[in-house]
Protein backbone atom coordinates (compact mmCIF):
# COMPACT_ATOMS: atom_id res chain seq x y z
CA UNK A 1 0.00 0.00 0.00
CA UNK A 2 1.15 3.41 -0.66
CA UNK A 3 2.42 5.46 2.87
CA UNK A 4 2.42 9.21 2.60
CA UNK A 5 4.70 10.96 4.71
CA UNK A 6 4.32 14.64 5.69
CA UNK A 7 1.85 16.36 3.13
CA UNK A 8 -0.03 13.68 1.45
CA UNK A 9 3.90 12.80 -0.17
CA UNK A 10 3.46 9.60 -1.25
CA UNK A 11 7.14 7.95 -1.27
CA UNK A 12 6.02 4.27 -2.75
CA UNK A 13 4.17 3.86 -6.25
CA UNK A 14 3.80 2.08 -9.04
CA UNK A 15 4.24 5.07 -11.40
CA UNK A 16 7.88 6.19 -10.31
CA UNK A 17 9.75 5.27 -13.53
CA UNK A 18 6.72 5.98 -15.87
CA UNK A 19 7.36 9.22 -16.76
CA UNK A 20 11.78 8.22 -17.91
CA UNK A 21 10.11 5.09 -19.63
CA UNK A 22 7.63 7.30 -21.84
CA UNK A 23 10.32 9.34 -22.22
CA UNK A 24 12.84 6.86 -23.30
CA UNK A 25 10.15 5.72 -26.15
CA UNK A 26 8.85 8.61 -27.93
CA UNK A 27 12.39 10.41 -28.17
CA UNK A 28 13.40 7.35 -29.37
CA UNK A 29 10.21 7.25 -31.84
CA UNK A 30 11.47 10.89 -32.64
CA UNK A 31 14.76 10.08 -33.54
CA UNK A 32 14.07 6.78 -35.87
CA UNK A 33 11.43 8.90 -37.75
CA UNK A 34 14.08 11.60 -38.38
CA UNK A 35 16.62 8.64 -39.45
CA UNK A 36 14.13 8.03 -42.42
CA UNK A 37 13.74 11.62 -43.15
CA UNK A 38 17.25 12.19 -43.71
CA UNK A 39 17.58 8.96 -45.30
CA UNK A 40 14.60 9.55 -47.95
CA UNK A 41 15.58 13.10 -48.82
CA UNK A 42 19.27 12.03 -49.21
CA UNK A 43 17.97 9.02 -51.52
CA UNK A 44 16.05 12.17 -53.52
CA UNK A 45 19.67 13.60 -54.14
CA UNK A 46 20.53 13.53 -57.99
CA UNK A 47 24.16 12.50 -58.78
CA UNK A 48 26.89 12.64 -55.97
CA UNK A 49 26.79 13.91 -52.54
CA UNK A 50 29.12 16.84 -52.31
CA UNK A 51 28.72 19.59 -49.65
CA UNK A 52 25.60 21.55 -51.27
CA UNK A 53 23.64 18.46 -51.29
CA UNK A 54 24.95 17.53 -47.95
CA UNK A 55 24.16 20.92 -46.62
CA UNK A 56 21.07 21.12 -48.28
CA UNK A 57 19.47 18.36 -46.48
CA UNK A 58 19.39 20.09 -43.36
CA UNK A 59 18.49 23.32 -44.71
CA UNK A 60 14.99 24.43 -45.18
CA UNK A 61 13.71 25.88 -42.20
CA UNK A 62 11.18 22.84 -41.43
CA UNK A 63 14.55 20.69 -40.90
CA UNK A 64 15.94 23.17 -39.07
CA UNK A 65 13.24 23.12 -36.86
CA UNK A 66 12.42 19.35 -36.54
CA UNK A 67 16.92 18.70 -35.91
CA UNK A 68 16.36 20.95 -33.06
CA UNK A 69 13.76 19.11 -31.71
CA UNK A 70 15.68 16.12 -32.63
CA UNK A 71 18.62 17.81 -30.42
CA UNK A 72 16.14 18.02 -27.22
CA UNK A 73 15.04 14.48 -28.32
CA UNK A 74 19.21 13.12 -28.21
CA UNK A 75 19.75 15.06 -25.00
CA UNK A 76 17.25 13.92 -23.03
CA UNK A 77 17.31 10.01 -24.36
CA UNK A 78 20.75 9.82 -23.76
CA UNK A 79 20.45 11.42 -20.09
CA UNK A 80 17.95 9.18 -19.22
CA UNK A 81 19.49 6.16 -20.02
CA UNK A 82 23.26 7.08 -18.87
CA UNK A 83 21.13 7.48 -15.47
CA UNK A 84 19.69 4.04 -16.08
CA UNK A 85 23.21 2.61 -16.45
CA UNK A 86 24.55 4.87 -13.25
CA UNK A 87 21.52 3.42 -11.30
CA UNK A 88 22.96 0.12 -11.92
CA UNK A 89 26.79 0.27 -11.94
CA UNK A 90 27.66 3.45 -10.27
CA UNK A 91 28.31 2.66 -6.68
CA UNK A 92 28.41 4.03 -3.92
CA UNK A 93 25.75 6.68 -3.99
CA UNK A 94 28.42 9.36 -4.02
CA UNK A 95 30.13 8.16 -6.54
CA UNK A 96 26.53 7.80 -8.58
CA UNK A 97 25.94 11.65 -8.09
CA UNK A 98 29.11 12.58 -9.19
CA UNK A 99 28.90 10.15 -12.19
CA UNK A 100 25.38 11.87 -12.85
CA UNK A 101 26.56 15.45 -12.20
CA UNK A 102 29.28 15.06 -15.23
CA UNK A 103 26.64 13.22 -17.72
CA UNK A 104 24.44 16.61 -17.09
CA UNK A 105 27.58 18.61 -17.69
CA UNK A 106 28.56 16.75 -20.84
CA UNK A 107 25.32 16.62 -22.49
CA UNK A 108 24.26 20.36 -22.32
CA UNK A 109 27.68 21.00 -23.51
CA UNK A 110 27.06 18.81 -26.41
CA UNK A 111 23.59 19.88 -26.71
CA UNK A 112 24.64 23.30 -27.08
CA UNK A 113 27.29 22.67 -29.13
CA UNK A 114 24.72 20.86 -31.69
CA UNK A 115 22.45 23.56 -31.57
CA UNK A 116 25.44 26.29 -32.36
CA UNK A 117 25.97 24.08 -35.59
CA UNK A 118 22.37 24.10 -36.59
CA UNK A 119 22.28 27.97 -36.26
CA UNK A 120 24.90 28.85 -38.44
CA UNK A 121 23.42 26.44 -40.93
CA UNK B 1 14.15 -30.35 -19.83
CA UNK B 2 13.96 -30.87 -16.05
CA UNK B 3 14.97 -27.68 -15.17
CA UNK B 4 13.16 -27.21 -11.69
CA UNK B 5 15.03 -30.12 -10.57
CA UNK B 6 18.45 -29.36 -10.95
CA UNK B 7 19.65 -26.68 -8.45
CA UNK B 8 20.50 -23.65 -10.37
CA UNK B 9 24.06 -21.68 -9.60
CA UNK B 10 23.37 -18.33 -7.24
CA UNK B 11 25.05 -15.58 -7.53
CA UNK B 12 25.78 -13.35 -4.88
CA UNK B 13 28.60 -10.47 -4.63
CA UNK B 14 29.01 -10.73 -8.00
CA UNK B 15 32.91 -11.37 -8.79
CA UNK B 16 33.84 -9.69 -11.96
CA UNK B 17 36.65 -12.52 -12.54
CA UNK B 18 35.40 -15.08 -11.86
CA UNK B 19 31.32 -15.11 -11.83
CA UNK B 20 30.85 -13.48 -15.03
CA UNK B 21 32.39 -15.38 -16.90
CA UNK B 22 30.35 -18.58 -16.29
CA UNK B 23 27.15 -16.36 -16.64
CA UNK B 24 24.99 -17.44 -18.65
CA UNK B 25 24.06 -15.54 -21.66
CA UNK B 26 20.87 -16.26 -23.74
CA UNK B 27 21.14 -14.48 -27.15
CA UNK B 28 18.54 -11.54 -25.49
CA UNK B 29 20.84 -10.93 -23.16
CA UNK B 30 23.86 -10.27 -25.59
CA UNK B 31 21.20 -8.11 -27.60
CA UNK B 32 20.15 -6.34 -23.95
CA UNK B 33 24.11 -5.52 -22.88
CA UNK B 34 25.15 -4.69 -26.35
CA UNK B 35 22.33 -2.12 -26.49
CA UNK B 36 24.14 -0.34 -23.03
CA UNK B 37 27.28 -0.84 -24.21
CA UNK B 38 26.30 0.82 -27.89
CA UNK B 39 24.12 3.80 -26.44
CA UNK B 40 27.48 4.38 -23.58
CA UNK B 41 29.88 4.30 -26.89
CA UNK B 42 27.44 6.86 -28.70
CA UNK B 43 26.97 8.75 -25.29
CA UNK B 44 31.24 8.81 -25.11
CA UNK B 45 31.70 9.59 -28.60
CA UNK B 46 29.32 12.72 -28.98
CA UNK B 47 31.81 15.18 -29.52
CA UNK B 48 33.81 13.28 -32.17
CA UNK B 49 29.98 12.94 -33.99
CA UNK B 50 29.01 16.60 -33.46
CA UNK B 51 32.59 17.23 -34.51
CA UNK B 52 31.97 15.38 -37.58
CA UNK B 53 28.65 16.82 -38.33
CA UNK B 54 29.67 20.55 -37.84
CA UNK B 55 32.48 20.05 -40.12
CA UNK B 56 30.59 18.03 -43.13
CA UNK B 57 27.61 21.04 -42.46
CA UNK B 58 29.31 24.71 -42.17
CA UNK B 59 30.54 25.20 -45.06
CA UNK B 60 32.48 24.08 -48.22
CA UNK B 61 35.99 24.12 -46.80
CA UNK B 62 34.90 22.34 -43.41
CA UNK B 63 33.56 19.63 -45.52
CA UNK B 64 37.03 19.50 -47.30
CA UNK B 65 38.45 18.91 -43.78
CA UNK B 66 35.53 16.63 -42.88
CA UNK B 67 36.59 14.23 -46.26
CA UNK B 68 40.85 14.72 -44.84
CA UNK B 69 39.50 13.05 -41.19
CA UNK B 70 39.25 9.52 -43.03
CA UNK B 71 42.20 10.25 -45.24
CA UNK B 72 44.71 12.42 -43.58
CA UNK B 73 43.43 11.51 -39.98
CA UNK B 74 42.49 14.05 -37.16
CA UNK B 75 44.83 15.41 -34.25
CA UNK B 76 47.20 12.33 -33.68
CA UNK B 77 44.69 9.59 -34.96
CA UNK B 78 45.64 8.10 -38.70
CA UNK B 79 42.80 8.24 -41.31
CA UNK B 80 42.43 4.38 -40.67
CA UNK B 81 41.64 4.46 -37.38
CA UNK B 82 39.34 7.45 -37.66
CA UNK B 83 37.80 5.16 -40.12
CA UNK B 84 37.35 2.11 -37.56
CA UNK B 85 35.78 4.37 -34.71
CA UNK B 86 33.59 6.09 -37.17
CA UNK B 87 32.56 1.59 -38.33
CA UNK B 88 32.20 1.40 -34.11
CA UNK B 89 29.64 4.28 -34.68
CA UNK B 90 28.00 2.72 -37.51
CA UNK B 91 27.61 -0.45 -35.47
CA UNK B 92 26.36 1.05 -32.32
CA UNK B 93 23.90 3.17 -34.31
CA UNK B 94 22.18 0.21 -36.22
CA UNK B 95 22.39 -2.11 -33.30
CA UNK B 96 20.54 0.50 -30.51
CA UNK B 97 17.73 1.20 -33.26
CA UNK B 98 17.01 -2.08 -34.09
CA UNK B 99 17.01 -3.17 -30.41
CA UNK B 100 15.18 -0.60 -29.67
CA UNK B 101 12.48 -1.16 -32.22
CA UNK B 102 12.35 -4.88 -30.68
CA UNK B 103 11.88 -3.18 -27.05
CA UNK B 104 8.94 -1.52 -28.67
CA UNK B 105 7.41 -3.99 -30.16
CA UNK B 106 7.51 -6.01 -27.20
CA UNK B 107 5.78 -3.49 -25.90
CA UNK B 108 3.21 -3.13 -28.09
CA UNK B 109 2.39 -6.31 -28.85
CA UNK B 110 3.29 -8.21 -25.78
CA UNK B 111 4.47 -11.31 -27.03
CA UNK B 112 6.36 -12.60 -24.41
CA UNK B 113 7.34 -16.10 -25.21
CA UNK B 114 10.73 -16.98 -25.37
CA UNK B 115 10.74 -18.43 -28.18
CA UNK B 116 10.05 -15.05 -29.86
CA UNK B 117 12.32 -13.15 -27.38
CA UNK B 118 15.29 -15.58 -28.93
CA UNK B 119 13.78 -14.84 -32.77
CA UNK B 120 13.88 -10.93 -32.76
CA UNK B 121 17.44 -10.64 -30.18
CA UNK B 122 18.55 -13.19 -33.08
CA UNK B 123 17.87 -10.56 -35.59
CA UNK B 124 18.55 -7.65 -34.16
CA UNK B 125 21.73 -9.25 -33.53
CA UNK B 126 22.23 -10.35 -36.80
CA UNK B 127 20.90 -7.43 -38.73
CA UNK B 128 23.09 -4.97 -37.33
CA UNK B 129 26.18 -6.55 -38.31
CA UNK B 130 25.37 -7.27 -41.99
CA UNK B 131 24.14 -3.67 -42.58
CA UNK B 132 27.56 -2.81 -40.51
CA UNK B 133 29.39 -5.09 -42.56
CA UNK B 134 27.77 -2.98 -46.07
CA UNK B 135 27.90 -0.06 -44.86
CA UNK B 136 31.92 -0.45 -43.65
CA UNK B 137 32.27 -2.15 -46.88
CA UNK B 138 31.61 1.72 -48.30
CA UNK B 139 33.59 3.40 -45.87
CA UNK B 140 36.70 1.84 -46.33
CA UNK B 141 36.25 2.29 -50.18
CA UNK B 142 35.22 -1.39 -50.94
CA UNK B 143 32.62 -0.50 -53.74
Amino acid sequence: MATTYGYKRSVVGAHYGWKDFLVQRISAIVMALFTLLVLVRLLLVQGPIGYEAWAGVFSPQWMKALTFAVIVALIWHAWVGMCSIWYDYGKPAGLRLLLQAATAVWLISCGGWMIEVLWRL
Amino acid sequence: MSEASKPRPEFRNLNVFSDLTTYRMPLAAWTSILHRVSGALMFLLLPLIIWLFDKSVSSEISFGQFSAAFSAGLWIFPGWFIKLVVLALIWAYLHHILAGVRHLVLDVTHRTTKPFGRQTAASVLVVSVLLTLIFGAKLFGLY
